[in-house]
This record gives structure tokens, sequence and C-alpha cells, in this order.
């Protein structure tokens, strides 16, 4: 049978015959994932089902990344919990303090994730190593303490929609902007329980910091899965993060699909999701003198070199508006320590920009910039739920790194060619 | 297992935020996250349950983040099962997980109000709207699933395969 990535990839983890959609399998794991929130309940499930052992210590990563550096007393103890779990378990991956990076960016970053792996997450934005190629998807914190326990886990085998992205891209459009459109199209729900696999010359010569960013927002879409082909660009990705023997893969041809859709880039603008989902998406010419309070670049959608490169050469010799917050996060501490030396965050700073330390902090209101009511924020994350960032009567809007760097100078939600 | 209780609806497309904002995960206390429970849709929301009533979501419930304090934060408020128009993915199962009753019923939610007294039925998966009279049937709960829940769920499944 000819395979979809998705079926592909768990066929490589299966002692089962992956067949059509729908059908159940077991697939062993090779990265189970969980971070400050989601770790402390994993605990007490993996406690609760009699596991006395990690099945690997080396593919079970802890990552303190939400709430710290820690934000209260509350946070503090949680932190605690796993700190301990990961000494007692002997878990080689626990990152906190000056070597924690946002989960998504911070697993490729240091080879820990690659092409045909199967990573699972107790985090919704795991799908985000779809962009290496990786069939990879988040889950309760319970589904993950067993995962952690027995190093496997259970699919139901997705129906998969191919996204054949084609044209010519516009300097100021970028992946961020292709996946905002994408679901605008399709629907927050459009993808549910389904997978999505990127195709087309547009796919072909994205980096790969731009899949991650486009695979990160699948789930905003409702999907299991956002995939990649594994490509020659993957492969040295990989090689150069230290990822041991990747390899190339692609779907079968004759794959079956429930849904094709094509996207001709050629003129597209860039793309805002508006208040409160993010299929609200409008391209941002269309927006009329929408004020903001604060801007945030960061976050494991749009946090890594690249974004800090784009909205750094926009911001570049200008200030941000006298009436804006700009918080800047490099999503870790390597990307921190790399915008340093290329003269970035000095560019951030006499710009006027806060930069903050690697977290997730405002993306979930959680803390180092979080809204009071009436506020507007423009932010390069993904959610823009009501009240995500702070208050109920709060809003956000989600941009590309230029959008963000554009509205920091003017104030107001701007394409990033008139400033 | 049979629930009696008061519907409470909700819209479509209700995400994790809005049952349980971020600000909250500091506990995975199922008392103090009920408190809580739909603070991110409305202040004070929680103070309208009564132990036993039922919530009926729209379409792609649960959508957004994979926060197991979701469910718990429904449970501890008193309600004990969920009926939607459908349910997003990662939400399905860590409700299934929590122990949570979860029934979809796509466009039947129309036969209920906000207000209506429901009877459900977890083991058949139906649903009686004591006020108007209306009988709906839920999708059954997919085959593997339901053998999980018949070792007593995921956590006793696990247990037994690591003893």
């Amino acid at each position: 049978m000819a395979k979809t990535l998705a079926q592909k990839i768990l066929q490589r983890h299966s002692l089962d015959e992956v067949g059509t959609a729908g059908q159940i399998v077991c697939c062993k794991t090779s990265m189970v994932l969980a971070n400050d929130i989601t770790a402390p309940l994993a605990i007490d499930s993996f406690r609760k089902m009699g596991a006395g052992k990690v099945f690997d210590r080396q593919k079970v990563a802890l990552v303190c990344d939400h709430f710290t550096p820690n934000k209260d007393i509350d946070s503090a103890e949680q932190v605690k919990k796993v700190r301990e779990f990961a000494r007692e378990m002997g878990i080689v991956h626990y990152y906190e303090g000056g070597n924690v990076g946002v989960e998504h960016a911070l697993l490729p970053e240091l080879g820990m994730v690659g092409p045909g792996d199967i990573v699972v997450g107790a985090d919704s934005h795991t799908c985000t190593y779809g962009g290496l190629g990786a069939f990879a998807t988040g889950m309760g914190s319970t589904d993950i303490a067993a995962a952690m326990a027995l190093g496997e886990t259970w699919f139901k085998v997705p129906e998969t929609i191919k996204v054949n992205i084609i044209g010519n891209l516009d300097k100021y459009t970028t992946p961020k902007d292709l996946i905002l459109y994408l679901i605008g199209i399709i629907g927050v729900d459009g993808a549910l329980y389904r997978a999505l696999e990127f195709t087309g010359s547009i796919v072909d010569e994205m980096e790969i910091e731009g899949r991650m960013t486009m695979a990160n927002m699948a789930i905003e879409a409702g999907g299991k899965a956002g995939l990649f082909p594994a490509d020659d660009k993957t492969v040295a990705y990989c090689l150069e993060k230290g990822f041991e023997n990747p390899e190339k893969i692609f779907s079968d041809d004759g794959a079956l699909y429930c849904r094709e859709v094509k996207i001709d880039v050629t003129g597209m603008s860039p793309q805002v999701a508006c208040p409160h989902l993010p299929d609200n998406v409008k391209a941002v010419d269309e927006l009329e003198r929408v004020k903001v309070d604060q801007v945030v670049l960061g976050s494991c959608t749009n946090g890594r070199i690249t974004d800090l490169r784009q909205a750094a050469e926009i911001l570049k010799g200008r200030k941000v508006n006298r009436d804006v917050r700009f918080i800047v996060l490099p999503a870790t501490p390597k990307i921190f320590e790399q915008a340093l030396e290329e003269g970035l965050i000095n560019i951030f700073i006499k710009a006027g920009a806060i930069v903050g330390p690697p977290t997730c902090g405002p993306c979930l209101g959680g803390h180092m910039g979080i809204l009071a009511s009436g506020e507007r924020c423009l932010a390069t994350t993904n959610r823009n739920f009501k009240g995500r960032m702070g208050s109920l009567d709060s809003e956000v809007y989600l941009g590309s790194p230029m959008v963000a760097a554009a509205t920091a100078i003017a104030g107001e939600i701007i394409h990033p060619g008139k400033v | 297992m049979k629930y009696t209780g008061k519907a409470h609806k909700v819209g479509d497309h209700i995400d994790t935020d809005a049952i349980i904002p971020a600000r909250f995960l500091v506990t995975s206390d199922p008392v103090e996250l009920g408190k809580k429970c739909f603070e991110g849709l409305e202040q004070g929301w929680a103070s309208r349950i009564n132990n036993g009533d039922i919530l009926v979501g729209g379409k792609n419930f649960g959508c957004g983040s994979s926060r197991e304090h979701a469910p718990i934060a429904i449970i501890g408020s008193g309600m004990p099962a969920v009926i939607a128009h459908s349910f997003a993915r990662i939400f399905y199962r860590n409700g299934f997980n929590m122990g949570l009753v979860l029934l979809e019923i796509g466009d039947d939610t129309g036969k209920i109000s906000d207000g209506d007294q429901l009877e459900v039925d977890a083991s058949t998966g139906e649903i009686k709207n004591l006020t108007t009279g209306d009988i709906i049937k839920s999708l059954p709960v997919p085959e593997f699933m339901a053998d999980i829940l018949s070792k007593g769920g995921l956590v006793n499944y696990v247990r037994g395969k690591v003893a």
C-alpha cells in the first residue's frame, strides 16, 4: 500500500501492519517530553501506574520553560517536583535555568529529534518537529506518563490533508504568513484528527526553521501532526545539530489523501490572525489603524535566529513607538548568544525593546508581559484565544516577526514594507 | 452509570484557555482547579454549577493546549460529563483518561437548550432530555478506548504492564 508520511513513520515504529486511516496502532516512542506545567501531573500518574523507572533515561526530556524563571511560589514548587523526579530517575535531558530554552526550539537545536522519529509531548505544540520529518504530536500528562513508563503509545492512523504550496514568495511574506493563511482557509477544526502534509516548490525551498514554524501551528487547525518531507536540507540541519544518522523520508507516490489544498503564494501579503481565533485571518493591508500597546517577538513558533534577524533588519536604526512595549524573547540560550554575536540584541536594545530570557512566559499569559483590560498585543506566538495573554478584555493579534517589528515602530499593525 | 443534572451550554471552539486559564496551572488539585473552571470564558462562571450538572459544548470542544488540567477542572467543578458536537483530539483523549464522560452527538446539540434537565447513561451513550422528552444517541466510544476503559482506565492498564 502506498503510504502517506504519517503512515510511513508510524510503520517504522510499529509491529502492527499500518493500514488505512482509523486503524489503531501501537508504536514505540523515540522521545517523550513534558514541561513544568504538564510534568507534575505526569509524575503523579506515573507513580499511580506503579512505574519504578522510565523506559530510557536518554529518551525522556523534561523542560521547565513555561513559568520559568519561576514566577511565584507555586510554580517554583512545581519545578522543584520535576527536578527531584529527574534526579531520582536519572533523566539525562532535564533543563532548567541557564540551559533551558523553549522546548520546541531547544530539542531540535540539541539534535534530540530528527526525521522518522515518533515524538510525543505533554504540550500541544510538540507537532513542531514535523518540520524535521518526525511524526510528533501533543498528548495529555497521563498519556505521557504511560509513554515514559512503557516507551510506547497508541495512535489512530490519521487521514492526511495534502497542502501543496507553489508560486513566488514576496520578500515580506514568511512561513508564518503561509500557515496563518492556511488556517484561515481550512479553519480551526479543518484538520481535526487529521495530519497535514506539506509539499510543493515553496516547501522545497523553505529552510528548516520556517518549516518548524509552519508545523508548529498544525494544532491551530486541530491537526494531529504537520509533516514535512525530510530532504537534503533536513539531513544537513540534523547532522549539524548532532542528530545521529538522519535519513531522507518522502511519502509514496499514489498515497491516499482525504483532501488537497493548493496555495499559490504569488502576490500574498503578510497575514494577521485577528481576535479571538487563529482562523480569523486577514491580509495585513486590510487592517485599518489597529493600535497596539504591546508587541511580543518569541515563542516556539517564532523565537529562532531567523525570526530575530528578520525583525532586527526592519528595526535597525529605528525606534520603538513610545506607546508600545516591545518584548523580545530569544527562544534558547544559544539563539540569545548568536543574536548577541550578530549584533541583533544591540539593535533591539538601542531601538528601545525589552530583551528577556528564553521562556514561554507571555504567550500563555504566564508572566513577563501580561495584558490589562482594553490592551492589545501583536505577537509572533500561536494562539489568540480570548484572555490568552491576560485580561479577558484584552486582545491578541498574531503575525510574523517582520510584522511585529514594523508594528512596534508604527504603534499600529502595519505592513513591514510601509515603515 | 447514570447522571442527571442541568445542562450548561457553551459555544463552538471552546479552548482550554477558556476552560482553565494558564495562570491557574500552578496546582493539580481538582477542587482548586474546579473553582476556576471556565474562568477564561467569564469571571465566576463556575458559581452556577451544582454537583452533577452536565456541560454541553459545540464544535471542536477543548481545542488548544494539551493541559490535562482542563478535564480535571471540569470534574472538580462537579460536572461528570461533557456532551459536544465534536471534541478536539487531545482533549478527547485526556478527558477519557481522567474518567470524564464524553459524548459526541453532532447536530443533535440543537436538541438541548441551556438549563434543560438531562439524564445521561454513560454505558449506553444515551441522553434523555427530561425537559423536552427528546432521546439522543451519541457516537459509540472507539473500540480500543472501550477496551482500555474495561481494564479500569489508562493508569490501571499501564499498571498491569509494568508489574
